[in-house]
């Protein structure tokens, strides 16, 4: 779950990382009282999304006027997906140097990573392309946590002088945002140091972790909406994962990587999957709904069920399925595939029930539904 | 193979719906289930098996070998730390959607100790004919029967129907190794590999990998210098970018953990990538002639 900078930068202030002084803003008016408020400022468009600089979301405003004006320009605007609707009007900076600093969850050494560099300001892949000699890593026991040795240790190739020992501090309370917040990353790009020398986080982004999320309620609900479909948001609501695609042959299968595969098969074999829609797992139960919202979705030309079950039962899965195809009766071909855990039981079901037959290769049944759907 | 006929097994979670279910299918199979963990059932009897405090005080009873993990997500990391501190050399964690904070504190914890874990969000192992530990139709004899040929998949459902797949196909297999969806897992693909391209018993191998991350891309690397003959699908080519597809690591970020840098890992390594599953067997027979 991402969240926006005016969102994640309570996080970073929570663990004593300076930011500077800033308001929200939803209206151009509102962006003019706080630059009021404020003095010269940066307008800033909030979206859960990076180069928003590139994008024109970012202006300079050295008076309420300029700030209503830069506001009035980037509200309304569309970066990458998303709407900019709030604006964080923010005290300019005295920028003598600018660092990127970042803990992330690693998947090589399935541990924290902290990540720091003295070219802060640009896309940190760039960086590491044109200069990997300015990028320092120290991959983090989850267990110990960091120490201001360990991480002054990490930084000494950089050569920061006096700077080191604040440097250190900053990423020892940047990692602790990281830990208390079931953190997947936390990143500050630019971290500026100011003429006076102090160290101020100039942008933040914050990746709650989905798994972890459970257990931040309050935090969670400060997390940037999720972008979904109608469909989507009414799967989810329904404990089913539903992605809305472009094509016109409806996918009800269960399991990750079989759903994945059905996805596969029937753009192999000339078709275009509609959507993916896994019931397996805890939701191998929920035949109706996911039935319920294959037909909803209006692209929808033909239907192919496949099951393979191992923790999944697939006897319990078409159950659900014929029962809720007997009550909704949808004018809409379908197609079987039924293997693994409860076969004999569910094809008979869907024989005796339904009055189909199940293809006994996967590879026919997709092929059926994508010649259907043409 | 992971877990060998005669290892015991501590069920954590044994008493839950699920943790009965599957160790009576486990015991019909001839897994050695040894007892189960419930601190708030301790001392009673469950399915015939004993119920203890904590995994330590099975140990301390009669000893375990494997512990495998029926246990909800917020629970996973007292589970898994119990069953290391109590000694245990491998555990299979089946649980998903585990705070991957936890994840990695428990990794960490096992690696230290010597303990492999297996998952998170696996969905178990199978020693064809010998034990299986999970859930896991390791009892349907059309979708596993004893042979040579082993499977590693970070998919429990696609990586059913590709053991079945070789079945059809008039193989069978050595050992199926479920390794999880989540990003962050104990045993890669390639920690998986190295450990059936070393048993005696696997002629040849199937890889189910499917898009995120690049575990499939460091297989390829020690897949290349290997002689056992291996075959590969990788789930996810019609996968949009950006999305999590139903499994926790399974997605497309930019141009990371695509399905072209997969695909072209293996076919660099000489691992053919199919373009359906439901090749594994005919192509896998093929390549052992």
């Amino acid at each position: 779950m991402d969240f926006e900078e005016y969102a994640a930068k309570p996080l970073l202030v929570a663990a004593g990382i300076a930011v500077p002084e800033s308001g929200l803003a939803s209206t151009a008016s509102d962006a003019a009282a706080q630059a009021a408020r404020i003095g010269p400022c940066v307008v800033k468009a909030q979206v859960p999304t990076g180069k928003r600089g590139k994008a024109g979301g970012i202006k300079l405003a050295n008076s309420p006027e300029e700030a209503e004006a830069a506001a009035g320009r980037i509200l309304g605007m569309t970066i990458g997906v998303h709407t900019v609707e709030k604006v964080l009007v923010e005290a300019q900076a005295d920028i003598a140097a600018e660092y990127y600093a970042a803990v992330m969850t690693d998947q090589a050494s399935k541990g924290p990573l902290v990540m720091f560099s003295t070219e802060g300001g640009m896309d940190i892949e760039e960086v590491a392309a044109d200069h990997p000699d300015k990028i320092v890593r120290m991959a983090v026991d989850i267990r110990a946590g960091v120490t201001a040795d360990a991480l002054v240790a990490m930084l000494a190739p950089l050569g920061l002088g006096d700077r080191a020992a604040p440097v250190a501090d900053m990423l020892a309370k940047l990692y602790q945002v990281y830990a208390e917040n079931d953190g997947e990353l936390v990143e500050v790009n630019p971290l500026v140091v100011t003429g006076g020398g102090d160290l101020i986080a100039l942008d933040c982004k914050f990746t709650l972790e989905d798994s972890g999320a459970v257990r931040q309620p309050e935090l969670r609900e400060k997390a940037a909406a999720e972008r979904l479909t109608d469909l989507e948001a009414r799967a989810a609501k329904s404990g089913l994962k539903y992605i809305d695609l472009d094509g016109s042959v409806g996918i009800l299968a269960n399991g990750a990587g079989l759903t994945m595969t059905t996805m596969d098969m029937v753009r192999f074999y000339g078709g275009a999957p509609a959507n993916f829609l896994e019931i397996g797992g805890e939701a191998y139960t929920l035949g109706k709904p996911a039935l319920e919202l294959v037909m909803a979705n209006p692209k929808i030309k033909s239907l192919l069920v496949n099951f393979c079950g191992a923790f999944a039962r697939t006897d319990v899965m078409a159950e659900g399925i014929v029962a809720a195809w007997e009550e909704l009766k949808p004018d809409l071909p379908v197609f079987f595939s039924i293997h693994g855990t409860g076969e004999e039981e569910a094809i008979a079901l869907v024989r005796d029930r339904l009055g189909m037959e199940p293809y006994d290769k996967m590879d026919e049944a997709v092929i059926a539904a994508v010649e259907a759907a043409k | 193979m992971i877990v060998r006929k005669g290892e015991r097994v501590l069920v954590q979670g044994l008493t839950g719906k699920q943790g009965t279910f599957w160790s009576e299918r486990m015991m019909e199979y001839g897994t050695d289930i040894m007892g189960g963990v419930n601190p708030r059932k301790a001392g009673t009897e469950h399915i015939g098996l004993p119920v203890y405090a904590t995994a330590k005080d099975a140990m301390a009873d009669k000893g375990f070998e494997v512990a495998v993990m029926f246990i909800p997500p917020l629970g996973a990391k007292a589970a898994a730390l119990d069953a290391i501190d109590a000694g245990v050399k491998k555990i299979v964690c089946l649980t998903e959607h585990i705070p991957v904070q936890d994840v990695m504190y428990f990794l960490a914890a096992a690696d230290e100790a010597g303990c492999q874990v297996i998952g998170p969000n696996t969905t178990g192992v199978v020693t064809t004919g010998e034990s299986f530990v999970g859930f896991m139709p390791a009892f349907n004899q059309r979708i596993m029967r004893p042979g040579r040929i082993g499977v590693i998949s970070r998919s429990g459902s696609l990586g059913t129907f590709i053991c079945m797949k070789v079945v059809e196909a008039g193989m069978g297999t050595s050992a199926f190794i479920g390794i999880g969806g989540d990003p962050i897992i104990g045993t890669t693909t390639l920690a998986a590999l190295q450990q059936l391209d070393a048993d005696e018993g696997t002629d040849g191998i199937v890889i189910v990998g499917e898009i995120g991350g690049t575990m499939e891309e460091e297989a390829a690397e020690y897949a290349a210098a290997m002689k056992k003959p291996m075959v590969s699908f990788i789930a996810g080519a019609a996968s949009p970018e950006g999305k999590k597809m139903g499994h926790a690591g399974a997605i497309v970020v930019g141009d990371k953990g695509t399905y072209a840098s997969k695909k072209s890992a293996f076919e660099a390594a000489g691992v053919a990538v199919m373009d359906s599953p439901s090749q594994a067997g005919d192509l896998m027979r093929e390549r052992m002639a």
